[in-house]
This record gives structure tokens, C-alpha cells and sequence, in this order.
């Protein structure tokens, strides 16, 4: 690791420090209705929102209606953008022509389960894309079925993760708020202005904003080019913000139109978790004990640190094959060293480890670097990340009600051991809490483990219409372990809703994009309505006063405990498939053996 | 039933049947009790019981799996065999020790119920009928609202109440005490229980309880375990250990398919055994706290019933550890019960020599606790002897409520204590002159909860002597580790609110209810209750009843009226108020025990895949032997070491889970703090040198 590569870690981490208590506060105000400064601009536009949709602000909802209101606007949100981009070319807004005969040569064509696959993909707050943006929607799929998914679907998260705050908060209450009062004001209030703002920075930045065809340029070398632009800041900065991930461009953040200098790109990777690490503050505010909330932060910050340094040690240290071979693999005045292979020379190391790190803490999934290239243990990270259910600041919202669910496990467990029934936040945990923990805890693994294997497991014949290339593990570009990993990360994104790929896989099958959906509905909804139903199981008990009997959840003690059943439950989970992955492919390469030969072998 | 505890000393012979020395006596592992409970577990391997532990079930279906498939490789005569058969056999031990911890703790509860049943031989009841005759009928035959008779060496036929008359019951069936009790018409020693023997004199009692419903039959099934239901706490710990169980499942049954594509990446090796897969499985599922989570909530209710409380549910016992609130009663459980002198104050112009031996000669003949603290503290503080009286020529004046004074006359001197202003009276009328500073030190002392008597001899008044309410030894510190628990002590009085402050200081409780009424304490744990806190109380009285029954945790004690014992959750049958704080921490024990070996457990699980997953993929990825930090020197002897070791914890931890884990009373945080050192990091740590040293043991013997 090289001063200036850590330098930037710890810069990074103040910056998102510095922004949490703000930002969480301002949360805070707009879900406990108080006024704030940018009520005169927005109130008036919530409460037109509220008179179109005809809902009553001050009336609550019981958990099971806050779930049934949220299944009914996903559903919707799923039917409009499968149809969107089903029919994208009898609408408007399509220059390029995709959807109609004058598509581009090298154009992907819309099938029933591609846009199955994204239509889930958006409403999940996954942006798994298993198509290029550029060579297959229209600028109107983008912006009106996509953009507007990228809000409302992170909108979605906060809103839970508010009802759950709320189910700890409350005493004796049957309701958890509206959900469509904390969908309107976490679009309007919070990701709405935020992104406009980052969006203009990025225009300033040269990020280009614009619904005209693609340019036709002439190359120095003098032949044409095309070179795809569109109305990326907009979308650029709520994929940023919402924790969306899904790029304009294939090449995602790598792209010099979605991030064209080095300040772009430490904004950018700061725009994935400042909303989730200013809800943690939102969180202790409306519990009333800001302190609970730090503990979060500070649990999230270890981890953070532990994934951002080991990645970036690992990248940085490179292959020691290649420094046997005499090639210079530290970093000196010239030269980058470590492992540069799929990674922006703009960008260098520690930005890209650091990215592939924030971006798999939160269910991001924008990459401004290829995971596939990354060394074993830089790969392990965010694989691991994923598995433990990202919960390091995490997707917004998502991020700390699936933290939450940790920390009533461990608080379960713990709490045991003082000798009394265990109680987070004066609420105590019982059955139902445990159960919908553990329902949410099991799916995500369930639909991880299940579909990697069933995948593995798939025998369809070649040129047949579930996976043309033949049995489903045929789609990938490497063998040996690599090519088993490229799998397991492929259905860990998927269903922890991050939506990076290790790449290296082709998902684009009717096989992979249905059960690449199905993951993504397990790993969105069977984590959500739990959390919803601890809400509404929370939010009807007493509170218990506080006594020295009670076991602290603000101290370093509960920091380390919930540190470590995050990374012991994903590690006994995780841990024999990690070792026929990342782990043994690093113990081949400590061996000088080779971990990712191509398929020479065909599947019988 | 002869017991061995009957058997090892003759004089214990009278005592065997006495449930509580049984209890005591007997010890972890009781030769009888171990037989009975080896026996047991083989029954329980029976699936349709064992499915209600799903954690056991699991491995009781891949131990029956590896045995089929055992039985398929001995006639193919396939290789391996031996290594199979070892693992299908320490399979099944894992579920008999589970099973055995289970039935151990069951064990001793019925071998307690065994006793109580023998005792609950078919008297014979003197039934009183219609037209006010005796008639012998069988006690089985009495109904509620039948009224006997029973006199001297008769067994009381069943639960009731006595409406006529008072004689002396032996109850130590029931409460293991010797020592006659009373019970008599109206009051609070009405109740009569059933099994219990009239020592003396004639008593016509009304019947409460139908057969099979009475007290005996209750503690019966109580002991028996025959009504265990799972307690809240259980069964979430049981949803988390199910959960956790279905993680490992899936991480094992989707390790074949990976398995296959590894072994075909690698072009070496071979895809696990179904044997090896299911040892995986049985590693890593919580079978440590699987297999011990119900013998440790019966030990629990076992270690209340040690202690001679009476818990009508596991519930109750559970929701002790989660009290927030204890009330206490003044008397008798914070205070000795019996005012003591503590000074003697003298007036002006008196010395306290003279005033204590005043006061000593005036309580000589008083055999009050009182006044016999008064002799006591003279003789403690100027080494003032009782003189013989006899010689004195004395007469003495006895206390009435009339005169509220008493004293001795004698050499015509009038010496008298009592009620300050009757002193005062006493004098004056003598011609005395009253000394301005008494009033002001007697009312000082009732300030701070004392209770002034002042002392006159003749006319002359001497000074006052300061009785004070005595906190029993030990009881502030006692009261400080309950707050150090985070439990909130409230002492219940009759007092006044002046009295019970100075004595709610002096204990350390940290408030008090002074003047109680019974609608005082229903109306003050009802407001804590709002609060959110759980509540725990001890009473007797009918009266107590209701506030019994509202209280989270009622402790009855056995003196006390039938109503206060149907009310409460539990029954103390010591009748000592005190041993709340027992239960409490009972009942604390029993969260933590659960706690602990379930941390035990999971955290276990992170030295079984170091063994085994190398192991698994030694051939096909031998790299993966980087992960053997036990060097375990083969791949068979890595899977039977851990398979070993995880059926072996079981047994090791059975005392563990029957005694409970050592306790002491401590804040939350460092409780949590201790425990995560001892079961988290020992959970860790421990597998490591076992499963090394199995390993080397299996070597040796050319076992694996």
C-alpha cells in the first residue's frame, strides 16, 4: 500500500464522517414532518403528489398495509417498465431506432425475459444490467422507466428503513407511518435535491446532458467512430445517490462520460453511502438516543476499513508470480505496480479498490474498475460484502434495516447471556423478531446458494431457447475456480440486489435473466416485509426503562459483538463455497498455479 | 422406593421422603438416576418425539442415512467401509447424548415425584353428611365442598380450608420442615393441604379442590416435567437454532453440486461421500445447545425446586430473571422483625450509666424482645449484670396496651419505661420536673424511624432509650448487587412514611411504600408495570391475592391462605420472603446458560471447517491444505476428529447445562463482557487442541 493510496481511504471516510450527523439530521426533520429549509420550494409539491394520488398524510398504516401498499407499487413499477421497454419503439425519445428495424447493427434486442430480468431488476434497487444501455433502450426506457426506478426504488428502502425506526421509536402503537407519505418525502425531500445538485456538479465536471443522437466522430487514426452520449448526469447522479448502480453506459463508471476526472470520482464513490451513513444518525435521533445510532456507524466503519484495506492491500501487492518473473509490482515514481489489469489508468489503485469496496458495502453495484481481474483476495471482498448482506452502510435504506436485523441476532444472543430477556433499544426481542430475522437472514442465503448450484447443476441443450450456449455453465469465460466464482458472485449480486458483476459471465439467457430475476424478487421482498413485520411487532411493545441490568447497545462491547455476528454468520454461511472460489484460487496462486484457465473441457 | 440417599446413612431413613433433602442430596450423576436415564435415551430415539427438537432430528436422519448407505456399501464391498461405519456409529451417539443430557435432567424430577406419589397412598377421609354424621369414605371420593374431619395421626384427605377449631399439622411432606405448624379456624392460617398429618387435636375442614386436582397432584406434575411447556425465551432460541440449522443445510446440500464443478475444474479428486457431507452437516448445526437446551430448562425448574420454591410454570422462572422491580415486605425479610435499643440518650444532669441501669432494672422481668435488647445493650455497654431479682424484693409492673408502660418497684422505687408522654404523665403527677430537651430527642429519634421509651424513676426522669427496627445483616449489600443487576428493591411497610424512609435508607432500598394497603400494592405494581417493568412480589395474606395474581412474579409462601397460593406463580415452601432474590437469580442463571452454549456452539463451528473442508477437497484441491492449521494427519481421521469432538462436547457440557453457569451478580455490561471472553472466544478457541488431540488418538489407534 502506497501513503498517498491509505491517504485517500482515511480522506474519504472524514468526508463521508463530516457529512453524516447533517445529513442524518435533516433526515430525521423530514420523517418526523418538521419543517425544514427547503419546505417553501417542496412543500407545495408533496402536497399536490399526496392530492393526486389521494392520500391522506395524517392517517397511518398498520404493517401489513405499509407492506401491501409497497408490494402494490412495486407491481405496478414492474408492469410499467417491462411494458416501456417492451414497446420502446412505438414511443418517443428513441433517436437511435432500438425497437424498430433502423436499430444500430450491434443492437441487443428487447426479448419477454430480458426485460423481465431489468423491469425486476430496477424495482429491486438492484440495476442488474444484463444488456449495454447503449446499444438497447431509448433515451424515454432510460429516463422514464429507469431514472424514475432508480428514485423511487431507493425511495422504497428509506421508507422501510424510517417504518422500522419508527417500530423502535414507538410504544404501544399499531401503525408504522403512511407509505406513501415516506415514499413522497424521501423522493422529494431527500434524493430529488440531492441529485439535482450532484447532477449539476457532474455537468460542470463534463458529464454530457443532452438528448441528441449519438456523435459520429473521426479518429486520429482517421476512421469513424460513434461515440454514445444522452442524458447521463441526471441518471449518473441518482445511480450514485439511490445506490442504483445501473450505468448509461456499459463500461458503467469507467466511462469518462459518467466519470471524467479523479474529483468526479471521489464524489461519486462519497454519493454512494452518504445517505445510508446519514440515515444511521437519523436513526439514533428518532430513537431518541443519538448514540445508538454511532454504534452503527462505528460497526459499518470497521467493516468498512477491514474490506477497504484488505482489498486495497491485495490490489496493491498484485500477483507475486508476476514479481518472480522479475516484473516490478511496487509502486514507484512512474508506475502504478501492484495489479493494474482491469482497472482505469485515471484512476489508479486505491480509487478502484476503494470503489469495488463502497460499492458492494451498499448495494450499489457501479464499478469504475473490473472485479473479474481483480487478485483472489481483492475479489473476496466484495464478494464477501455481498454475502453479508451489505450491510456496511449499505443501500439506502436497505443498508440499515438489514444491519438492524444483525443486530437483533446478536442482541438475541447476547442479550441472553446478561441474564434477562434480551431487549434492543428497550424493546424486547422475542419469537417474531427472531423469526423475521432469521426468514430474512436464510432467504437472501437460500437464493444465493440455491440458484448457483441449480445453475451449476443446469444441462439445456445448445442453440435450445433457455441458454443457447448449452449447459448454464457454458456461459463462462473462465474455468477452474474463477469460473466458479464468476457464478457465485453473479447470483450473490443478484440477490443481495447490488447488481455489479464479476463479469466474465454471459447473463443475457432467458435461463439467467429469470432466475437472475427470481433471486433479485427473494433478496428485495423476503428482507423487506420481515423488516416490516418487526416494525409493526416493535412498534406495539412497551419500552423498557433502561437499568445497569440492561445490556448497553452503545458502547464498543456491542460495536465488536455485532462486528462479529455479521462476519461470523456470513462466514459459516459462506465459507465452504468461499473456499472452492476466492479462497483456493489465492492458494493456487501462492502456488504459481493457474486459477482461471480457459473451458478447454466441454460439460458432459 | 428405597433411595440411595436413604441408604447411605440410617439416620437420613426418616428424612428420605422429604423431596427437598432428596434433591439436595443427590448428586450430578446418581447411579440410579444415570440408569434410568441411559435407558431413556435410547426411547427417545424414536422420531415422532424427536421431531420436536429439529436440530436432533436433522442428525438423527443423516445418521440413519449414513447407515443405509453402510449397509449398501458392506454388501458391495465397497471401500471404506470402516470409515463409515465409524461415522454412522458416532452419529448415533451424538443423538443418544443428546438424549441422555435430556433425560438426566428429567430424571431427577421423577424420581422427586415418585417420592411425593408414595406418599399420596389412598387415605381414608371421616366425611361429616348431611345430618351432621361421620362417615369413613375413601379420600379419592371427596369432592370440593365436602367437609371432614381429622384428628390427632390422621392424614389430612385432601386440600381445604378449616372452618372449625386449631390443632398442629406436620407438613413436611410438602415443605421438608419438621416443625409442627399451626392452622386454624378464620385468618390466614386457614389452609390445610392434602398428605399432611394432624399431630394434635381435632379439626373440621372444608374440601377446595376435587381429586387429582390438589396440591400434592399439582407438585407431582410439576416435578415430573409432565407439564413443561416451552418457555418464550425456548422457543425463540429455538427458532434461531431451526434457522440456523436450515443456513447449514443449504450452505452442505449446495456444497455437492459445487463439489462436482470443482472436482471437473480440477480434472482430480472425487466429489464428498454422502458420509462426509453429513458429517459436515452434524459439525456445524448447534447440535452443543440443540442437544442440551431442553435439559437446561429443566435443570432450571429442578434448581427452583432446590431451593424449595414451588414453580407453577418454566415461565414464571424465566420471566424472574427479567425482573425489574422486587418488592419486598419490612418485616421479617429487610428487618429482623423485632425492634432493638441501640442508645440510651441521657437528660442533662443524668448520667448514661445511671439511665442504662434504670433502664436495665426496670426490663429484667420484661420478656419481650424489647425489653430483653435493653438488658443486652446495658450489660454490652457497662458490663451491667441482670442482678438477682429474687433477693431485690422487687414487683413488677407488666406492660398493658391500657398503661403503655411497665416497670419494677422495689426499695420504693418507681421505675417505669414507656410511650414518652405517658413517662412524662407519670412524673409529673410525682411532681417531677420534666426536662425541656425530652421531647425534642424523643421526636429526633422517631424522625429517623426509631422508637423513643422513655425512662423514669419516681419523679425523675432519666432520659430515653432509642429502639430501632434492626436491617438484617448483609441486606444493603444484598440489595446493592440487585442494583448492580439493574433491579429496582421497594420495601412495603405498615409504617409510617417518616419511619419507613429512615429504614429505607438504612437498608439501601430504593423506595418504599409506607402505610400499604393491599389496594396500595395492586395500584403500585400496576404503575409499573405501565412502565414497562415486570414486577416481582412475595405474600401470604388473602388479601395479598390480588396483587399476587398482577404481579409478574407472585411468590406465595406455604404458610399463606390457599387464595395467595392459587394466585401466585409460585410457591415458597419455606415461607421465607428473602428467597425472591434466589429465584431471581435462578432464573437469571437460566438465561445465561442458554445464552452461553448456544455462542459456544456456533462459535465451535469455525475449527470443524478448518478440519473438514481441507479434508473434503484433499484430492481435488490439495492447495486447499493451507487451511489445515491443525495438521490432522488424514483426510478421514480430519472428519472423524471433528465428528468425535462434536458428540463429545454434548457430554462434556451435561453438568454444565444441569448446574448452570456460574453466576454473580454484576452490570449487564460486564456480565456480557465475561461471558463473551469465556463461551465466544473459549467457543473459538477450544475446538482446536480437541480435535488436534482426537486426531492423534485415531492415529494411534489405527482408526481413521
Amino acid at each position: 500500500m502506497t501513503a498517498s493510496g491509505v491517504l485517500y481511504i482515511v480522506v474519504f471516510f472524514l468526508t463521508l464522517l463530516a457529512l453524516t450527523k447533517p445529513l442524518g439530521l435533516y433526515m430525521a426533520n423530514v420523517f418526523e414532518g418538521r419543517r425544514t429549509f427547503i419546505h417553501p420550494a417542496v412543500r407545495p409539491l408533496e402536497r399536490l403528489t399526496y392530492r393526486a394520488l389521494g392520500v391522506r398524510e395524517d392517517v397511518e398504516q398498520r404493517w401489513t398495509q405499509y407492506a401491501a401498499s409497497l408490494l402494490a407499487f412495486s407491481l405496478a413499477g414492474f408492469l410499467f417498465v417491462y411494458l416501456l421497454q417492451r414497446l420502446q419503439g412505438f414511443l418517443p425519445l428513441n433517436p437511435m431506432g432500438f425497437g424498430t428495424k433502423h436499430a444500430p447493427a450491434n443492437h441487443t434486442p428487447m426479448t419477454p425475459d430480458l426485460a423481465f430480468n431489468t423491469a425486476v431488476s430496477f424495482i429491486t434497487n438492484t440495476n442488474w444490467q444484463a444488456y449495454g444501455g447503449e446499444t438497447t433502450l431509448s433515451y424515454l426506457v432510460q429516463m422514464a422507466a429507469l431514472t424514475v426506478q432508480n428514485f423511487v426504488s431507493a425511495a422504497v428502502g428509506i421508507a422501510v428503513a424510517i417504518a422500522l425506526i419508527r417500530g423502535f421509536a414507538r410504544k404501544q402503537m399499531n401503525t408504522i407511518g403512511n407509505f406513501w407519505v415516506d415514499l413522497t418525502r424521501a423522493t422529494l425531500y431527500v434524493l430529488l435535491p440531492l441529485s439535482f445538485l450532484f447532477a449539476l456538479f457532474l455537468c460542470a465536471r463534463g458529464v454530457p446532458q443532452t438528448f441528441k443522437r449519438y456523435v459520429r466522430a473521426k479518429t486520429l487514426a482517421g476512421s469513424s467512430q460513434t461515440i454514445a452520449i444522452g442524458p447521463v448526469a441526471s441518471q449518473e447522479a441518482i445511480k450514485m445517490l439511490g445506490t442504483n448502480g445501473g450505468g448509461f453506459f456499459n463500461q458503467n463508471s469507467a466511462h469518462p462520460y459518467e466519470n471524467p476526472t479523479p474529483l468526479t470520482n471521489f464524489m461519486e464513490i462519497l454519493a454512494i453511502l452518504v445517505i445510508s451513513s446519514g440515515l444511521t444518525y437519523t436513526f439514533g435521533k428518532m430513537v431518541g438516543d443519538t448514540r445508538q445510532g454511532w454504534a452503527l456507524f462505528a460497526a459499518m466503519s470497521v467493516l468498512f476499513f477491514a474490506g477497504a484495506f484488505i482489498c486495497y492491500g491485495a490490489e496493491q501487492a498484485g500477483n507475486p508470480n508476476l514479481a518472480r518473473l522479475g516484473i516490478e509490482t511496487r509502486a514507484t515514481r512512474t508506475q502504478p505496480g501492484g495489479n493494474m489489469e482491469g482497472k482505469e489508468v485515471r484512476f489508479g489503485i486505491a480509487s478502484s479498490a476503494l470503489w469495488a469496496t463502497a460499492t458492494t458495502d451498499a448495494s450499489n453495484g457501479s464499478v469504475n474498475s473490473m472485479l473479474d481481474s481483480y487478485t483472489p483476495l481483492g475479489g473476496l471482498i466484495p464478494m464477501f460484502n455481498l454475502q453479508t448482506d451489505e450491510v456496511i452502510f449499505g443501500g439506502v435504506g436497505s443498508g440499515l434495516y438489514g444491519i438492524l436485523m444483525y443486530a437483533i441476532v446478536g442482541v438475541f444472543i447476547a442479550g441472553l447471556m446478561v441474564g434477562r430477556t434480551p431487549e434492543y433499544l428497550g424493546k424486547k426481542i422475542e419469537q417474531k423478531e427472531v423469526k423475521m430475522a432469521m426468514i430474512a437472514i436464510i432467504a437472501t442465503a437460500f437464493a444465493i446458494l440455491v440458484f448457483t448450484a441449480v445453475t451449476l447443476d443446469a444441462r439445456f441443450a445448445a442453440h435450445g431457447y433457455w441458454n443457447s450456449p448449452g449447459p448454464a455453465v457454458a456461459n463462462v469465460n473462465n474455468g477452474g475456480p474463477h469460473g466458479f466464482s464468476e457464478i457465485l458472485y453473479a447470483f450473490s449480486s443478484q440477490a443481495e440486489n447490488n447488481g455489479s458483476a464479476f463479469a466474465g459471465l454471459n447473463v443475457n439467457t432467458p435461463w439467467y435473466n429469470l432466475v437472475g430475476g427470481l433471486a433479485m424478487l427473494i433478496g428485495r421482498f423476503f428482507f423487506i416485509i420481515p423488516a416490516l413485520a418487526i416494525a409493526g411487532s416493535l412498534a406495539a411493545k412497551k419500552k423498557v426503562p433502561e437499568t445497569s441490568g440492561t445490556l448497553p447497545t452503545h458502547g464498543t462491547l456491542f460495536v465488536g459483538l455485532l462486528v462479529g455476528v455479521i462476519i461470523v454468520v456470513g462466514a459459516l454461511t459462506f465459507f465452504p463455497a468461499l473456499s472452492l472460489g476466492p479462497l483456493v484460487e489465492y492458494f493456487l496462486m501462492l502456488k504459481g498455479k493457474l486459477y482461471s484457465s480457459l473451458w478447454l473441457t466441454t460439460w458432459s | 422406593m428405597v433411595t440411595p440417599a436413604a441408604n447411605s446413612s440410617s439416620t437420613e431413613d426418616l428424612t428420605a421422603l422429604i423431596p427437598r433433602r432428596m434433591a439436595r442430596a443427590r448428586p450430578l450423576f446418581d447411579r440410579e438416576l444415570t440408569q434410568r436415564a441411559f435407558k431413556q435415551s435410547f426411547v427417545k430415539l424414536n422420531p415422532a418425539t424427536l421431531i420436536k427438537n429439529p436440530v436432533m432430528f436433522v442428525v438423527e436422519i443423516g445418521a440413519a442415512l449414513t447407515s443405509v448407505y453402510l449397509v449398501r456399501d458392506l454388501f458391495r464391498g465397497a471401500p471404506g467401509v470402516g470409515f463409515d461405519f465409524q461415522i454412522s456409529l458416532w452419529l448415533w451417539f451424538t443423538v443418544l447424548f443428546a438424549n441422555f443430557a435430556e433425560a438426566m435432567a428429567e430424571a431427577r424430577g421423577k424420581a422427586q415425584a415418585d417420592t411425593l406419589r408414595k406418599t399420596k397412598t389412598d387415605s381414608v377421609a371421616k366425611r361429616v353428611t348431611a345430618n351432621g354424621k361421620l362417615e369413613t369414605v375413601s379420600a379419592s371420593q371427596l369432592r370440593a365442598g365436602d367437609v371432614v374431619v381429622s384428628e390427632a395421626d390422621d392424614i389430612i384427605p385432601g386440600d381445604g380450608e378449616v372452618i372449625e377449631g386449631i390443632a398442629t399439622v406436620d407438613e413436611s411432606v410438602i415443605t421438608g420442615e419438621s416443625a409442627p405448624v399451626i392452622r386454624e379456624s378464620g385468618g390466614d392460617r386457614s389452609a390445610v393441604t392434602g398428605g399432611t398429618k394432624v399431630l394434635s387435636d381435632r379439626i373440621k375442614i372444608r374440601i377446595t379442590s376435587n381429586p387429582g386436582e390438589t396440591f400434592l397432584d399439582r407438585m407431582i406434575a410439576l416435578v415430573e416435567g409432565a407439564q413443561r411447556q416451552k418457555t418464550p425465551n425456548e422457543i425463540a432460541l429455538n427458532i434461531l437454532i431451526a434457522g440456523m440449522t436450515l443456513i447449514f443445510l443449504l450452505a452442505v446440500v449446495t456444497l455437492q453440486p459445487f463439489a462436482v464443478f470443482a472436482v471437473h475444474a480440477a480434472g482430480s479428486g472425487s466429489v464428498p461421500s454422502v458420509a462426509v457431507l453429513v458429517s459436515l452437516l452434524v459439525c456445524l448445526i448447534p447440535t452443543t445447545i440443540g442437544g442440551l437446551l431442553s435439559a437446561i430448562g429443566i435443570a432450571g425448574m429442578d434448581r427452583v425446586m432446590q431451593h424449595n420454591v414451588l414453580a407453577m410454570s418454566g415461565k414464571a422462572v424465566e420471566a424472574s430473571g427479567d425482573i425489574n422491580t422486587l418488592l419486598l415486605d419490612k418485616t421479617g425479610t429487610i428487618t429482623l422483625g423485632n425492634r432493638q435499643a441501640v442508645a440510651f440518650i441521657p437528660v442533662r444532669e443524668v448520667s448514661e450509666r445511671e439511665l442504662s441501669e434504670a433502664a436495665q432494672l426496670a426490663s429484667l422481668a420484661d420478656e419481650t424482645p424489647e425489653g430483653r435488647s435493653i438488658v443486652v445493650l446495658a450489660k454490652e455497654k457497662f458490663q451491667l449484670r441482670g442482678r438477682d431479682l429474687s433477693e431485690m424484693n422487687a414487683s413488677f409492673i407488666p406492660f398493658s396496651a391500657y398503661t403503655r408502660m411497665s416497670g419494677v418497684d422495689f426499695d420504693g422505687r418507681q421505675l417505669r419505661k414507656g410511650a414518652t408522654d405517658v413517662v412524662i404523665k407519670f412524673a409529673a403527677e410525682r411532681g417531677g420536673t420534666i426536662p425541656p430537651e425530652l421531647a425534642e430527642t424523643a421526636e429526633r429519634i422517631a424522625r429517623v424511624g426509631g422508637t423513643p421509651l422513655a425512662v423514669a424513676d419516681g419523679p425523675r426522669v432519666l432520659g430515653i432509650i432509642h429502639l430501632k427496627d434492626i436491617v438484617k445483616g448483609g441486606m444493603k449489600e444484598r440489595l446493592t448487587q440487585l442494583r448492580a443487576m439493574g433491579i429496582r428493591s421497594v420495601m412495603i411497610t405498615g409504617d409510617n412514611p417518616l419511619t419507613a424512609a429512615a429504614i429505607a435508607q438504612e437498608a439501601g432500598v430504593d423506595d418504599f411504600l409506607a402505610q400499604a394497603t393491599p389496594k396500595d400494592k395492586l395500584e403500585y405494581i400496576r404503575k409499573e408495570q405501565a412502565g414497562g417493568r415486570l414486577v416481582a412480589m412475595t405474600g401470604d395474606g388473602t388479601n395479598d391475592a390480588p396483587a399476587l395474581a398482577q404481579a409478574d412474579v407472585g411468590v406465595a409462601m406455604n404458610t399463606g391462605t390457599m387464595a395467595a397460593k392459587e394466585a401466585g406463580n409460585m410457591v415458597d415452601l419455606d415461607s421465607n420472603p428473602t428467597k425472591l432474590i434466589e429465584v431471581v437469580a435462578i432464573g437469571k442463571q437460566l438465561l445465561i446458560t442458554r445464552g452461553a452454549l448456544t455462542t459456544f456452539s456456533i462459535m465451535n463451528d469455525v475449527s470443524k471447517y478448518f478440519a473438514i473442508i481441507p479434508a473434503m477437497f484433499a484430492a481435488t484441491y490439495p492447495e486447499l491444505n493451507a487451511l489445515n492449521i491443525m495438521r490432522l494427519h488424514s483426510p478421514e481421521s480430519a472428519v472423524l476428529a471433528a465428528v468425535i469432538f462434536n458428540a463429545l462436547i454434548i457430554i462434556a457440557l451435561v453438568p454444565l447445562a444441569l448446574r448452570g453457569v456460574k453466576y454473580k451478580p454484576q452490570s449487564a455490561a460486564a456480565m456480557l463482557r465475561r461471558n463473551l471472553w469465556i463461551y465466544g472466544l473459549g467457543g473459538l478457541i477450544a475446538p482446536f487442541p480437541c480435535i488436534w488431540m482426537i486426531d492423534r488418538i485415531l492415529g494411534l489407534l489405527h482408526l481413521a
